[in-house]
């Protein structure tokens, strides 16, 4: 029975290395005097603006092959440069706006680079990107009308979406789609329509989401499924503790997260396992029903889909809307079937959600998680990577600021309560702006947004 | 061999005379364009021809051609991909030769999302014929990389469009006596239980499917996977899982032999939160693991367990800290 004797497997040993070179920096840590301390836990504010702003000016023949993501090379940088607090000069917000216009197709969405197809992806790093960098010109070159059809004519009878024309369905395809059509304004019964039984059809027996239905439960997946059960107010029919537990599981010894059970530790979890937690803390309400159902003896996950929900998410748009005060009723129709004339307003949960304070403490390792960024992900000249021994990039340095974000944000409940130093690891110069978890964009930049679309 | 040929001796586009009828289209990048990728010469050139006949829908033997290069160059552009499939469809081209051509490109780098959708569209047209092919490709691709996401998607596909079930099971099993901690092929051994029209489905493999879990948890305490896998195995019959003497009893065992026990603990908690009576040798084997110090004891099982947990997993203490605060509502 003992076999630790035994020839590792392939798993043991990757792992075995991973941790071998993450204890190493932790030891070295702590082997250092207070100052030297601080300053290994600085962000390194300047040096990482330097490196993303030179990406967004000039980047070299080696991202060819992603050539048909230019949409979320601007995202990911752009994101980054608010998450630090900062701002591109004028004359390259103009460059962002007028070269995302080219990547805009004429039928409506936006494309990996100019004069490639509409792509689901990219049009949510699109939306998101110009988001970002906010005003009216931003925001209005986005043609809704026209992003609208192409939703409709992404959006596939199971309920599902697919990522460009006969393009492949998954659950980030449901995920980008219903993101935008609720940042923009434009999510209706029609583009819902089903989307949750595709969800439900995804979450495993370990309690994850995976991409697709019988495949393995996965960190990306399961923002992206979990966040679109939320926007589409159905996130009561996920089977919430499970999941849960399959999330808190995934911070892992070298105290970041893997994306998978028995995977190793990747700095870009940080956002996608921590922006799990970051949306949990506002749905307690409807897990802590869940766990009444379960402790009055049945089996939660049938028992919740039947009990119906009494969501909090959409209360507390009083006076924005005014319609809200239905929602509870909308719900049960809702999960009764057959309510065609909904009075519950779709595009208002990501905006309601935000500003009900959070439920409970976070359920993961903030500090921890801060730590295996700082230490193991960031790269002291500028950028973040996966893990010790990768190289930086731009996608990792978006999701590991992200991530950094979701923790130092973790203890503050609304946004009338800044972080405590104490749970902002390092100088408290380290501190980023808050993001909105549904979407992951600046928060401010959201409810400009919010504000410009809602009177659209 | 193709593709080498004209990597080793590149002649440019514009030097080949079947392309002299052909003008390129640039890219329109606008004046001052953000991101902009310093392409090299052969990028910028192959892309341009691309365009050209992309806009033309020129759906010819050249062109089809003409795509496998920028696929070369850059296999995530699913605008040539997508594009590659309608000439594919206009000349009623054979498809084998396409397998081919994605083994080829997958041997570069087969982690993208275009190569294994056009792999699927490919083999959907060929039929059940392809599934022995389908599921060896995969296969070649597991005994690089055992954990491969978009393989594992494929061969579930496979499995579920053209058939081969046949060997599954033993290729779950083949796979896990290389690699007990492969999640991925425990997530396998579910979907073949659960989906095989070979097997009688989840309740009828129960029996047999927990008496591997269980020897597998054994070996290995430490290993996630199982553990999970067993859990599962009860999937939508929790009270068959509260009752079944092998679940408690692996707990048990692992509680009372080994040094890991935070998965037993774990689900042991989970038990409890569901009914289960637990004996007085759980009472037992939960006391000796308790953390010595001046806490006040915890009164009943559960919040010992709690407790325990709280202690041996510190990365999850502010979990295990919520799981004990529920318990009041439980009991």
């Amino acid at each position: 029975m003992d076999c630790s004797a035994a020839t590792p497997t392939v798993t043991q040993r990757d792992q075995w290395m991973v941790e071998h070179q993450v204890f190493q920096i932790y030891d070295l840590f702590a082997s250092l005097p207070r100052n030297a301390k601080s300053a290994m836990l600085e962000l390194q504010r300047d040096n990482h603006m330097e490196y993303l702003t030179k990406g967004l000016k000039r980047l070299d023949p080696s991202f060819s092959v992603l050539d048909a993501n230019r949409p979320w090379i601007c995202y990911w940088i752009l994101h980054a440069i608010a998450l630090l607090g900062e701002y591109v000069e004028p004359e390259l917000e103009d460059n962002v706006i007028e070269f995302l216009s080219r990547c805009q197709d004429p039928n409506g969405g936006y494309a990996g680079g100019p004069g490639q197809m509409p792509h689901l992806a990219t049009t949510y790093a699109a939306v998101n990107a110009l988001i970002t960098v906010g005003g009216e010109r931003s925001l209005s070159s986005i043609n809704r009308e026209k992003l609208y059809t192409f939703l409709q004519r992404m959006k596939q009878p199971s309920g599902a979406f697919r990522m460009h024309d006969a393009g492949e369905i998954d659950v980030r395809a449901c995920y980008t789609a219903i993101s935008v059509a609720s940042v923009l304004n434009i999510l209706d019964n029609e583009l819902v329509r089903n989307v949750g039984d595709y969800i439900v059809s995804c979450q495993t027996y370990e309690g994850g989401i995976a991409g697709e239905p019988g495949a393995e439960a996965h960190g990306g997946y399961t923002f992206c499924g979990f966040a679109t059960m939320i926007l589409i107010n159905e996130v009561n029919r996920l089977d919430l503790a499970g999941l849960l537990n399959w999330v808190a599981f995934r911070q892992s010894r070298e105290c970041g997260f893997q994306g998978r059970t028995n995977k190793l530790v990747d700095s870009c979890y940080s956002f996608w396992q921590g922006g799990v937690f970051a949306l949990l803390q506002r749905v307690h309400s409807i897990l802590d029903e869940e766990l009444g159902n379960l402790h009055s003896g049945g089996d939660c996950t049938n028992d919740s889909q039947q009990t119906g929900m009494t969501s909090d998410i959409s209360k507390g748009e009083e006076g924005s809307g005014g319609t809200l005060s239905q929602v509870d009723e909308t719900c049960h129709s809702r999960l009764g079937g057959l309510n065609a004339h909904s009075p519950l307003n779709l595009n208002s949960i990501g905006y309601s959600f935000i500003k009900q304070p959070a439920e409970e403490e976070p359920l993961f390792h903030s500090l921890a998680l801060q730590q295996y960024i700082l230490l193991c992900a960031q790269v002291m000249e500028g950028g973040l990577r996966d893990k010790p021994g990768k190289p930086r990039d731009y996608y990792h340095t978006c999701y590991s600021l992200s991530g950094l974000s979701v923790c130092q944000y973790s203890e503050s409940p609304d946004e009338d309560s800044p972080p405590l130093p104490s749970a902002v690891m390092g100088p408290y110069s380290n501190l980023l702006e808050r993001i909105h978890p549904l979407f992951n964009v600046v928060v401010e930049r959201y409810y400009e947004a919010h504000e410009f679309f809602a009177t659209l | 061999m193709e593709s080498d040929e004209v990597k080793l001796q590149r002649v440019p586009l514009s030097q080949r005379p079947e392309w002299s009828d052909v003008t390129p289209v640039p890219q329109d990048d606008g004046p001052s364009p953000v991101v902009p990728i310093a392409y090299k010469e052969e990028f910028v050139e192959t892309m341009d021809y691309f365009r050209a006949v992309y806009l033309a829908d020129e759906r010819s033997a050249r062109a089809l051609r003409l795509t496998a290069e920028v696929i070369d160059l850059n296999a995530g552009n699913y605008t040539v991909w997508h594009f590659r499939r309608s000439i594919l469809e206009a000349l009623d081209a054979d498809l084998n030769d396409e397998l081919d051509f994605i083994e080829n490109i997958a041997r570069s780098n087969s982690k993208n999302y275009q190569i294994w959708h056009h792999r699927r569209w490919v083999a959907e047209r060929l039929g059940t014929d392809s599934a022995r092919k389908e599921l060896e490709f995969t296969k070649n691709i597991f005994s690089i990389d055992a954990k491969h996401y978009h393989a594992w998607s494929h061969r579930q596909w496979v499995l579920l469009a053209l058939g081969g079930w046949e060997d599954e099971l033993g290729y779950c099993q083949q796979l896990l006596e290389e690699d007990i901690f492969n999640n991925s092929a425990w997530n396998q051994r579910f979907f073949v239980i659960t989906k095989s029209p070979l097997l009688g489905g989840l309740e009828a493999m129960r029996e047999s499917e927990v008496s591997y879990t269980v020897e597998a948890i054994l070996t290995y305490p430490e290993n996630e996977s199982p553990w999970r896998y067993l859990r599962g195995l009860y999937k939508g019959d929790t009270q068959s899982w509260v009752n079944d003497p092998q679940v408690s009893s692996v707990c048990l065992k692992v509680l009372n032999a080994t040094n890991n026990c935070m998965f037993a603990l774990s689900t042991l908690l989970d038990l409890l939160c569901h009914g289960l009576q637990p004996s007085q040798e759980f009472n037992d084997a939960v006391d000796t693991l308790k953390p010595s110090g001046p806490d006040q004891p915890d009164s009943d099982l559960v919040k010992k367990v709690c407790s325990i947990l709280e202690h041996i997993d510190p990365i999850r203490a502010n979990y295990w800290k919520w799981r004990k605060s529920k318990l009041s509502s439980a009991t």
